[in-house]
């Protein structure tokens, strides 16, 4: 047992540093910071500017991937040092459907011409994905999924409805689980995984405002669509366990560690201009006792993620362990909104950024901290509900 | 023990219940909220036909002379449509101030033009630096001839845009906590020295930050004794916290059944998902809460809040405890709809957001524990000492 950083860990943290410090551009940062206040979406370019800086670098765009395919390869401690650096600079955080998702499975799964078309594009950030699994009628039980796709020649036809796409209004491309084999034994063994410009005629995307109006996730429809066949990553038929390969993936990026402990840091600066009964809230035992409790929680969870990454360097890919760190991380991402929104009282309640709110008011920290935690309840549902996250753990790890 | 309605109370719970029921459709308070007012006149003239602004006010005046049960009553169901309408902030805050500390001068010419309609108040209180301590004023008005010049900010004054007048306190001695030296002014809205910046609450609501600067206020309007408004201050929020409890109540009722009704009615794994025990454990739970927050409101509607220490200490129970229900069902309830929960167009986020922000209101969760603990605990009662040392 050592947990200590090496002096080349500790090497590494101040190369990491000083590339944020001179690379992170101040005009990114005052975009976001001026949209996030006034709960305004990000633009395309907000979300994918630091993507492409950091793919230009050494393949740090995709500190997981393997050197083959342009990514980092970064060690498990390289890896947390680097997310705690990002985090602690505020930087923007990378969309995870390109890295995160698709990538893994194309460079895992897909034949060398996709790897050469599409894994060029995921690293520079240069091309937007999203991901279409759910679909209204499939949500936890995502096998259930209806969208067809019928082989006619050298294309896929591809009709149905994808919904709760998150980005999809940005999106090039959209990687698909859809049904190949209708009367397959089982649901999950008719399923392919389909790789679809979001330009071919008949795909259609419409917004869903989420409770905080916020434009995040689409409902994306699909009339006669034309895949071609080149399209398909692995076998037909197999996508549900390229589809179970990414979702584990995609849980384990969940936790968000370092994000929700820079958010702490920011409460307790809140809490110290906030005041309560005459004194700064800080030193509310009651608020401070809820502080110390998320910390806490913070800590322990920091210490399993890190194991998991210990135990995943030997490059198996994170197993059903990584819904443990969805859970817990979402509870307490869901946890800190509730704090922030707590700490500044009565400035809850301005909904500032709609088109009857143009004047700006309330402290500047406390803008928009309620949509936030409305926004933030999102997170025990997506990505495998955190029910559905305890029935992989009874299942899989409990033997239940 | 009796916890039925009255006979009245029974006809003026249909009345509400049909006022929302034939006005209140999901649609129509939808276009409501979007609109640039964000509320509805013709809503408000039907409040007046109906009698529901007099619900409160002494027959005197021409109000019903109603108690805490019957405001209860209107603001439940009021939940249950989450009616934006100003009642909260017209008829009972600032009404119950004015019925409270009122000349029978100010009490003939306001009240009267409230329970018509004509006249809508807000109460602007709580400051930038106060939360939700009654007692920080930092505004000032100063004695200047025979008018008070007021200068300060109140922030997020609920209904300010729709009220034709403001109650605002101000400092006329003391120090910035101080409970003696608040006094309470009336003005109109349209006066020089007040600007307002209106805006939507993330609940939809509306409220405005005031500005005050250099607002004269005549000696006659000010509503009751120069320097000791604080008591009466604090005893109306009090009994607009019940009022406030009232509506969560209702607003939890609908999260409690609206949930239940989609679970059993929502199917993954091809089965209606109402069959996982989890979830009926929570569907379980969210029913215990709702209940427990609709008991402790009973308990503090039945109250003797004419007895200071007692409406206190009910007030804070019950909005501590309705305070955590409200998280309880209102995450579940989100929680249990997935997807569906965290969107816009769909019902069940708005009865969250609403039920979160009155959470927010007169005090959240944590200041009202405080306030009851030190009201329970600084001075234990020989009888609570006696019944301590028997247990140890
Ligand atoms: C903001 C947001 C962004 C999203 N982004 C994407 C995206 O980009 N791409 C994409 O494909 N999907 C996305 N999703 C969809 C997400 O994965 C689904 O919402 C999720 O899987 C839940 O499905 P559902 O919404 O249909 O809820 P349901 O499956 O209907 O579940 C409703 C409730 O029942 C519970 N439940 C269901 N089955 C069981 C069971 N067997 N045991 C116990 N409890 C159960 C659930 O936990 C939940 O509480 C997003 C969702 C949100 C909210
Ligand atoms: C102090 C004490 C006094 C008692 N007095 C009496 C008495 O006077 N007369 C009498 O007849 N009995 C009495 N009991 C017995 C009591 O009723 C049983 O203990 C109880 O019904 C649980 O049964 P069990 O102990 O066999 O546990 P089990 O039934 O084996 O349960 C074990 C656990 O599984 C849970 N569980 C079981 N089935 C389900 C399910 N379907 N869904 C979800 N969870 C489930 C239980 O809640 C429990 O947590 C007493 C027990 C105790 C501890």
């Amino acid at each position: 047992m050592d947990t200590a950083f090496s002096n080349e860990d500790l090497k590494f943290q101040s190369e990491i540093r000083d590339f944020i410090k001179t690379n992170y551009p101040q005009e990114l940062r005052d975009s976001i910071n001026s949209k996030r206040k006034l709960g305004k979406e990000l633009s395309r370019e907000d979300l994918t500017a630091w993507h492409k800086i950091l793919g230009k670098h050494n393949g740090w765009s995709a500190p997981s991937w393997p050197k083959q395919y342009g990514g980092a390869e970064f060690t498990p401690t390289q890896k947390y040092i680097f997310e705690q650096e990002c985090a602690k600079a505020e930087c923007q955080y990378i969309m995870p459907f390109g890295i995160n998702m698709v990538g893994p499975v194309i460079y895992t799964f897909g034949n060398e011409e996709q790897k050469a078309q599409h894994l060029p594009g995921i690293l520079s950030g240069e091309v937007f994905w999203c991901q279409g699994y759910s679909e209204p009628g499939s949500g936890s039980d995502l096998a259930s999924l209806k969208t067809s796709a019928v082989k006619e020649g050298d294309y896929y036809i591809v009709n149905g409805q994808k919904t709760w796409t998150t980005m999809a209004q940005y999106a090039d491309w959209i990687f698909c689980l859809v049904r190949t084999n209708p009367e397959a034994e089982k649901p999950q063994q008719g399923i392919s995984f389909l790789l679809i410009d979001m330009k071919t005629p008949g795909v259609t995307v419409r917004p869903i405002k989420l409770m905080d109006g916020t434009h995040e996730v689409n409902e994306t429809w699909f009339d006669n669509v034309k895949v071609p066949i080149e399209n398909l990553i692995g076998q037909e038929n197999m996508g549900w366990t390229y589809a179970k390969f990414l979702l584990a993936h995609e849980r384990s990026g969940i936790a968000g560690v370092a994000r929700s402990k820079k958010a702490i840091e920011r409460i307790k600066q809140i809490a110290s201009s906030e005041m309560s009964y005459g004194e700064p809230l800080i030193q509310d035992p009651a608020f401070k006792a809820k502080i110390a409790a998320a910390e806490l929680e913070l800590s322990a969870l920091e210490y399993t993620e890190l194991r998991t990454l210990a135990k995943d360097s030997a490059g198996k890919g994170p197993g059903p362990e990584s819904s443990l760190l969805k859970i817990k991380g979402t509870d307490i991402q869901q946890a800190v909104t509730e704090l922030a929104m707590e700490a500044v009282g009565y400035y809850a309640n301005p909904h500032l950024g709609t088109t009857l709110s143009n004047e700006y008011v309330g402290p500047d920290y406390a803008t928009n901290l309620s949509g936030t935690y409305f926004n933030f309840r999102k997170a025990s549902i997506y990505g495998g509900s955190n029910e559905i996250q305890r029935n992989i753990i009874a299942k899989m790890v409990l033997g239940l | 023990m009796n916890f039925d309605y009255t006979e009245e109370q029974t006809l003026l719970d249909n009345m509400v219940t049909s006022f929302v029921r034939d006005n209140y459709d999901w649609d129509t308070r939808c276009n409501i909220v979007k609109s640039e007012e964000g509320w509805k006149e013709e809503n408000w003239k039907q409040f007046a036909e109906l009698g529901l602004l007099g619900v409160p006010f002494d027959e005197v005046y021409g109000g019903l002379g109603g108690k805490s049960t019957d405001l209860m009553i209107v603001m439940e169901q009021f939940g249950k449509g989450l009616v934006v309408e100003p009642y909260l902030p017209t008829v009972i805050l600032a009404g119950g101030l004015i019925s409270k500390l009122g000349s029978e001068e100010q009490k003939n010419s306001i009240i009267p033009e409230i329970i018509s309609g004509n006249v809508r108040c807000a109460f602007a209180y709580a400051e930038p630096q106060s939360r939700f301590d009654l007692n920080d004023v930092k505004t000032t008005a100063v004695l200047n001839g025979d008018d008070y010049v007021l200068n300060g900010f109140k922030s997020v004054v609920f209904g300010a845009g729709m009220a034709s007048h403001l109650i605002i306190s101000a400092r006329t001695d003391g120090d910035q906590r101080s409970e003696s030296g608040i006094s309470l002014f009336i003005v109109d809205t349209k006066s020089d020295g007040l600007t307002l910046q209106n805006y939507p609450t993330i609940d939809e609501y509306r409220a405005s930050e005031v500005i005050i600067e250099n607002l004269k206020v005549s000696k006659d309007n000010v509503l009751g004794e120069v320097n000791m408004a604080y008591e009466a201050i604090e005893e109306i929020v009090d009994i607009s916290t019940i009022a406030a409890c009232s509506e969560a109540v209702g607003i939890l009722q609908v999260l409690k059944d609206s949930t239940t009704e989609y679970c059993k009615n929502r199917k993954q794994f091809g089965q209606s998902i109402a069959k996982n025990q989890v979830i009926q454990h929570r569907l379980v739970d969210m029913m215990i809460e709702y209940e427990q927050a609709k008991s402790i409101l009973y308990m503090a509607v039945t109250a003797d809040l004419s007895n200071s220490d007692e409406r206190k200490k009910a007030v804070s129970a019950a909005k501590a405890r309705i305070g955590k229900a409200i998280k309880f069902v209102g995450e579940s309830a989100i929680q249990l709809h997935g997807g569906m929960g965290v969107v816009d167009e769909y019902m069940v986020s708005h009865y969250f957001k609403r039920a979160t922000m009155i959470g927010v209101l007169f005090g959240n969760t944590d200041y009202h524990m405080k306030r009851y603990m030190t009201l329970t605990q600084s001075g234990i009662s020989s009888s609570d000492e006696a019944i301590s040392v028997s247990v140890t």
